[in-house]
């Protein structure tokens, strides 16, 4: 698979039309499938994510159609709980954790921090096709009549009672689950063993350590919930009682062993979001990211934090009160470091010099709806307010502000960021910017009346509800049609930049970091020697130093 | 700064071009040394993984036996503790074959290698048949939980006239196979592993400047070792002492 055998870099004398780079320097299907180069295995995962992305999001409409009126009219009970469990899991397992690490990670790791390619290509491929196959065997589940039990698969019901695919789809997140691992292993070795000279640890972008504590979730994490697959999945087939009180086994073991796993995965989602906020913000007002070591530390402490307070999913389900009050104290903990976060950038832009190109609108979206989400946590970190509340829409609403308001804007701003680095040209920007305009606007339509819904007792997972809930509910699924609209925008524009976009320059933004110090699209190998840092992360006010008119 | 330059095939005349070039330096690497940390470092983290992985189970086998003590007890009565010990010993051997075929490639010791590398992966083979009989015992005796699963009256160590209750047991036998057989499978892993190893060190791939892969197997080999000195405790001497 050596097929970077004889990569002479070339002295650069005058490139002709098109410089060499790597997506123009071999063609075929060949050299794409068996590619070890870090950015094409992004791109890889960008088409297949893109996918899965519309697949789930194709469900979501169904739900919101659903949910229009208030008689369950348009599908049946059954279909519903079908509709609303692929949703999750497509959403969570083979969209939203993959997304920023396995695209944006995958391409920009390695350049950020000055290196040719990640530790170990051939994992990194590798970890893509578990990734095809994980997903080919739910697109199978789902063809054949997919699984209805929530995305949780709460035991003993999925054990002992559905009789729909569990095991089929435990077995494919299964598989996606070591894409998952790979790919964290993958970032952990490479931003140990190959920064370039001088890119102390004190020198990395907050992306890297964004990405470096959503690596140590995947590699700690991950292995749990494969194991509780495993489990549920023997235990359906041969009918043990590990988790079936029936047989003397215990359902809350499920429960623990699952959020153990499923709780820091929701940093997995979005802490590289995080790490995305930091350049843009940073790059956008121009400025040195206020308070570098607190932003760098605080995703570490969010990742460790992480692991400590599944059980706030579990307040209701009969977990001991004094543990409950443990959980609940341990699960404010995690708002610090996050406020950490949104403080700083937020000093960041006082007195910045902002500009409002689309990936700053996206990252002052993120910050407004982070920080909903983020204090609604609280509420349900709360032990009353959680019990008032449990099993509501308001906890719909609460993840979708971090999952969707969160991470895909984060993943959003981040993709038009470097998408004249991953391209080669420029997307149309005003295009853009009303597109991150039409996502902020459904988005909000979208889940803030579910707030407001589940606080007056609308629970999750019904296909019907009485009617006086119906005016929030049309509200909502008038948002999903708006946020759809600016979700297929991007999409729209993306593609047609890469025929008819302008080309792009090597530093469009004329920002810091390594990747933009090198051409756009880059050579397989990043750079044409490598680079010696001897600067600190984000040196704005000295970048715009010798040349005050900046670009544009 | 290195010349980027991969050749996939091992030069005849190694001796010479030796100073030259590693021919199994990648090409993203700069030198030597930062490719062994990698390789090292990478093997550490998926350890790291997999401890998380058999974590899950323990986890759920210390909560059962905490449970359901006396029950777990009694199970563990009726697995053989003497082939179980003669396959800790078995293993415990092959971890010694494992570092002694390290050596020998960091000594240059070619035909040493290979014999180490072939009698770690004969100590492999003889725990999986040990294995093999005591999983066909606990079959004939009704003990693979399931359909005809049955542990009927089976005293409590300790506590004369009570009996295990079978259903509790029947955990206790399917946590046993869960983790034995997860074993297992990582065995039959590391002997694929071995294979490819004693094919390399038959080739003469391995000298005593690069052998990285002489490492990293033998690390996974003596992870699946010491998951084994947990699991033979735990599973098979609950009531032994």
């Amino acid at each position: 698979m050596s097929m970077s055998t004889s990569t002479n870099i070339a002295p650069p004398t005058a490139p002709p039309v098109e410089r060499e780079n790597y997506l123009n320097k071999e063609y075929g299907v060949g050299s794409w499938l068996l590619t070890t180069d870090h950015k094409r295995i992004s791109l890889l995962y960008l088409l297949s994510i893109t996918f899965f992305f519309f697949i789930g999001g194709f469900f979501a409409l169904l739900i919101r159609l659903e949910l229009l009126t208030p008689a369950g009219d348009l599908v049946q009970a059954d279909t519903y709980n079908k509709l609303f469990t692929m949703h999750g899991m497509v959403m969570v397992f083979f969209f939203l954790i993959p997304s920023i690490p396995a695209v944006l990670g995958n391409f920009l790791v390695p350049m950020m921090i000055g290196a040719k390619d990640l530790a170990f290509p051939r994992i990194n491929l590798l970890s893509w096709y578990l990734y095809v196959i994980g997903g080919i065997m739910m697109l199978h589940c789902m063809l054949t009549g997919g699984v209805d039990t929530g995305w949780t698969f709460y035991t003993p019901f999925s054990t002992a009672f559905t009789n729909t695919k569990i095991v089929e789809a435990g077995l494919a997140i299964f598989v996606a689950g070591f894409s998952s691992i790979l790919t964290g292993l993958n970032f952990i070795v490479t931003i140990h063993r190959m920064r370039a000279p001088g890119m102390t640890w004190s020198r990395l972008p907050l992306f890297i350590w964004a990405h470096y504590a959503t690596s140590i979730i995947q590699i700690l994490g991950t292995p749990v919930i494969a194991i509780t697959i495993v489990l549920v999945a023997v235990e359906r087939t041969l009918h043990l009682g590990i988790f079936d009180p029936k047989l003397g086994g215990d359902p809350l073991l499920f429960q623990h062993l699952f959020w153990f796993y499923s709780h820091p995965a929701v940093y997995i989602m979005i802490l590289p979001s995080m790490g995305i906020m930091s350049e843009i913000i940073a790059c956008f007002s121009r400025k040195r990211i206020f308070g570098y070591t607190f932003v760098a530390i605080s995703s570490i402490s969010i990742a460790v934090f992480g692991f400590l307070v599944w059980a706030h999913h579990m307040f209701v389900a009969g977990i001991s009160v004094y543990a409950a009050l443990m959980f609940s104290l341990l699960s404010y903990s995690v708002a610090v470091p996050s406020a950490v976060k949104v403080f700083n950038w937020t000093a960041t832009l006082y007195k910045g010099s902002i500009r409002y190109d689309a990936p700053m609108l996206y990252a002052f979206g993120f910050l407004g709806l982070f920080t909903i989400g983020g204090l609604t946590g609280l509420f349900l970190a709360a032990l009353g307010i959680d019990v008032h509340v449990t099993d509501t829409y308001f906890v719909v609403a609460h993840f979708h502000y971090i999952m969707v308001g969160g991470a895909l804007m984060g993943y959003l701003g981040g993709l038009h960021f470097w998408w004249p680095k991953i391209s080669g040209r420029l997307y149309p920007e005003s295009w853009a910017r009303l597109a991150a305009l039409t996502v902020f606007i459904g988005f909000n339509l979208t889940f803030f009346p579910q707030f407001i819904l589940g606080y007056v007792g609308m629970p999750r997972r019904y296909y019907q509800y009485p009617p006086e809930f119906q005016v929030l509910n049309v509200l909502s699924t008038a948002g999903a049609t708006v946020l759809g609209v600016g979700y297929l925008l991007p999409m729209i524009y993306f593609l047609w930049s890469m025929r008819y976009g302008k080309p792009a320059p090597d530093n469009p933004w004329n920002a810091a970091g390594l990747e933009w110090q090198t051409q756009s699209p880059p050579t397989t190998f990043n750079f044409d020697k490598e680079p010696v840092v001897t600067w600190e992360a984000y040196n704005y006010e000295e970048l715009d130093t010798p040349q005050p008119g900046g670009p544009h | 700064m290195s010349s980027s330059h991969v050749s996939t095939t091992i030069p005849a005349e190694a001796h010479d071009a030796h100073d030259a070039h590693n021919p199994a330096l990648l090409h993203h690497f700069a030198t030597e040394e930062q490719q062994r940390d990698s390789a090292s470092l990478g093997m550490w983290i998926f350890l790291a993984t997999e401890v998380m992985f058999f974590g899950g189970l323990f986890c759920a086998y210390l909560i059962y036996r905490g449970w359901y003590f006396g029950d777990f007890a009694a199970a563990s009565t009726s697995i053989n503790a003497a082939l179980g010990g003669t396959n800790t010993a078995v293993l415990i051997c092959s971890s010694l074959t494992v570092v002694l075929a390290i050596w020998a490639a960091q000594t240059a010791r070619r035909g040493l290698l290979i014999v180490m590398l072939v009698l770690t992966m004969l100590f492999g083979c003889a725990f999986l048949g040990i294995k093999g009989f005591e999983y066909k015992d606990k079959f004939e005796e009704h003990h693979v939980p399931g359909a005809s699963f049955s542990f009927d009256h089976v005293p409590i160590p300790g506590h004369p006239g009570q009996y295990a209750n079978p259903q509790h047991a029947q955990i206790f036998f399917a946590l046993y196979f869960i983790m034995t057989g997860l074993h297992a499978l990582h065995m039959i892993i590391g002997l694929g592993l071995f294979t490819w190893l004693l094919w390399a060190a038959w080739k003469g791939r391995f000298t005593p400047e690069y052998h990285t892969p002489l490492e990293m197997g033998g690390l996974y080999w003596h992870f699946v070792d010491i998951v084994w000195i947990y699991l033979f405790p735990l599973l098979y001497l609950i009531d032994r002492h």
